[in-house]
């Protein structure tokens, strides 16, 4: 595949997801484990076990905090071969680049040896796995959280939560306007290409995806403000109002103690 | 002379984007229950004008009023002020993707009236007729992404028309719309007439004018040139010509070869044939 049909390619993935998870919006009212709390409790829950997954030293208690992220993803109903595919061969590719020389790089006992040629030390790779793991818990919590609460939930949560209401319009933004943009990419590709004639070589890719690149951010720096004005003239103040009120029950509670716990349990262990 | 209380009253205002002359030196004064068109070509200031009447952009020089008070950002960051302002004014922008940023129609149509704080069962019911009137029930679960242009451009029309605005600021709301769809919202700005309601409608097809307006703007480089009513304005050719908004057209009927002012939208039978006809 060639390096401009590649983007291209991944491109229209980008757009197809995008639209799917704004148009959709579904696995949020479906009925779930993590669905059933109030977005504020599934905000902070979440939070807490990412967090606490962060700071874990242990291997094998990470390791946990990755199965627990695993169980909630699944008793939230969401298919785990999305979450395989969107999600940790993904994380795997990005943090891999960066675990893999930990490997070969930190010093220690070696586990193998091939002289001459490389060294597998062991505190190295379990940096590497630790990374990995760690990247991978915090990606699968909050891919569930996204993925089971309407965008606008998580929103409203994080202003009720008191995240300055900047920080929420920048999300809120960020959302709305990032599927215009994939969707006026795929259209300046498409353009290029009902316009081309000819192979092009690798240096003239390079700098069509350049161009095309820097004129992109030039569209979405003005998008985004066309966005914000549309915005503004409708009443928005960067406060999120819902046509539902959150309200929280004892179940609510006992979540929020159950995720609480969790975290700080996760936290004492993993030392 | 507007004989009606003054819905805006703009005073000298110029503004400009990094340096480039959008509106110069611009004064008008629109009555409540007006409807004007504002005429121009691209480029001509027509929708950094209506951004300017909605307070989303304000004048680097000169005044703008609205219903006596000054439209000013601090203005606008009282919570009283831009309360009223907001149900007041409304814009539909001439590009419906950046105004539809909800995940469903219904919440498209309600967000206007949730970030006005209406009580919900108003909020609901107001939405539910909008929506009726507007023929768009059956989209109401639908992603605002993924309707047709002409759909598109009905549930801004439905987002902001929930408002009830006294005042309507659309930016070239037929363009690039099938004709029924055309037809549909030149109808409903029709409808108005005679209302209270004050419609400022920028645009440069010239065709829907005498439907949509009872007085004229026609603007060039950031600056009103001329002033009148439809009839007045559509009737000069050379205030048209100079304005960008029709164009010398030349084609051949039979072997035949002429050219002459043409105007979009209009059948063969109305072009008048200019000196320029030769065999």
């Amino acid at each position: 595949m060639s390096q401009s049909s590649f983007i291209e390619a991944t491109l229209r993935s980008f757009a197809r997801a995008f639209a799917k998870a704004l148009v959709s919006e579904r696995a949020g009212s479906q009925t779930g484990l993590l669905q059933w709390f109030d977005p504020r409790v599934r905000v902070i829950g979440v939070s807490v076990l990412v967090v606490s997954g962060i700071v874990c030293q242990r291997l094998a208690v990470v390791a946990a905090v990755f199965g627990l992220a695993i169980a909630i993803a699944s008793g939230s109903r969401l298919s785990l071969s999305t979450l395989a595919t969107r999600v940790w061969l993904v994380v795997l590719g990005f943090t891999g680049v960066i675990a893999v020389p930990a490997i070969f790089l930190t010093p220690g006992r070696p586990l193998l040896t091939v002289p001459g040629v490389f060294s597998i030390s062991e505190p190295g790779l379990k940096t590497a796995t630790l990374l990995v793991l760690r990247s991978e818990t915090a990606a699968t919590l909050t891919a569930t959280l996204v993925l089971c609460t309407p965008w606008m939930h998580v929103l409203k949560a994080l202003r009720s939560l008191r995240l300055p209401a900047e920080i929420v319009t920048m999300l809120a933004m960020t959302h709305r306007y990032i599927f215009l943009l994939i969707e006026t990419a795929n259209q300046m590709f498409e353009s290029r290409q009902s316009r081309a004639v000819g192979t092009l070589t690798g240096p003239e890719k390079r700098r069509m995806t350049a161009r095309t690149a820097g004129v992109l951010l030039s569209k979405s720096v003005e998008l985004s403000h066309e966005v914000y004005l549309a915005m503004l003239s409708r009443g928005f103040d960067g406060e999120v109002r819902l046509l539902c009120d959150f309200r929280l029950k004892a179940h609510d509670y006992i979540g929020l103690f159950g995720f609480l716990s969790a975290g700080a349990f996760t936290v004492w262990v993993g030392r | 002379m507007i004989e009606t209380p003054l819905t805006f009253d703009i005073g000298g205002v110029s503004f400009d984007y990094e340096g480039i002359a959008a509106i110069r030196n611009l004064s008008l004064q629109i009555g409540k229950g007006e409807r004007i068109a504002l005429l121009g070509a691209n480029g001509s200031g027509k929708s950094t004008l209506l951004r300017i009447l909605d307070g989303l952009y304000f004048p680097k020089a000169g005044f703008v009023n609205f219903q006596g008070e000054a439209l000013t950002p601090e203005r606008l960051q009282r919570d009283g002020f831009a309360l009223t302002f907001r149900r007041e004014v409304a814009l539909v922008f001439q590009n419906p993707d950046v105004q539809l940023f909800n995940p469903t129609v219904f919440d498209e149509v309600a967000y206007g009236p949730l970030q006005l704080r209406w009580e919900k069962e108003e909020l609901i019911r107001r939405v539910g007729e909008i929506m009726a009137f507007m023929g768009i029930l059956d989209l109401k679960e639908r992603s605002p992404y993924r309707l047709s242009g002409g759909e598109k451009k009905r549930v801004a029309l439905a987002s902001v028309l929930v408002l009830d605005p006294d005042v309507l600021l659309l930016d070239e709301p037929t363009v690039a719309l099938d004709p029924r769809s055309q037809s549909q919202i030149v109808d409903l700005i029709q409808q108005w007439r005679g209302t209270n309601k004050t419609v400022v409608t920028a645009t440069h097809q010239l065709e829907i004018v005498e439907d949509i307006a009872d007085r004229v703007l026609v603007l060039e480089a950031g600056t009103v040139i001329a002033a009148g009513t439809p009839s007045e304005v559509l009737s000069n050719e050379q205030l048209l010509v100079r304005a960008n908004l029709v164009h010398s057209h030349r084609h051949s009927h039979g072997g035949v070869v002429h050219s002459h002012p043409h105007r979009h939208g209009h059948s063969h039978d109305e072009h008048a044939h200019g000196p320029s006809e030769r065999p």
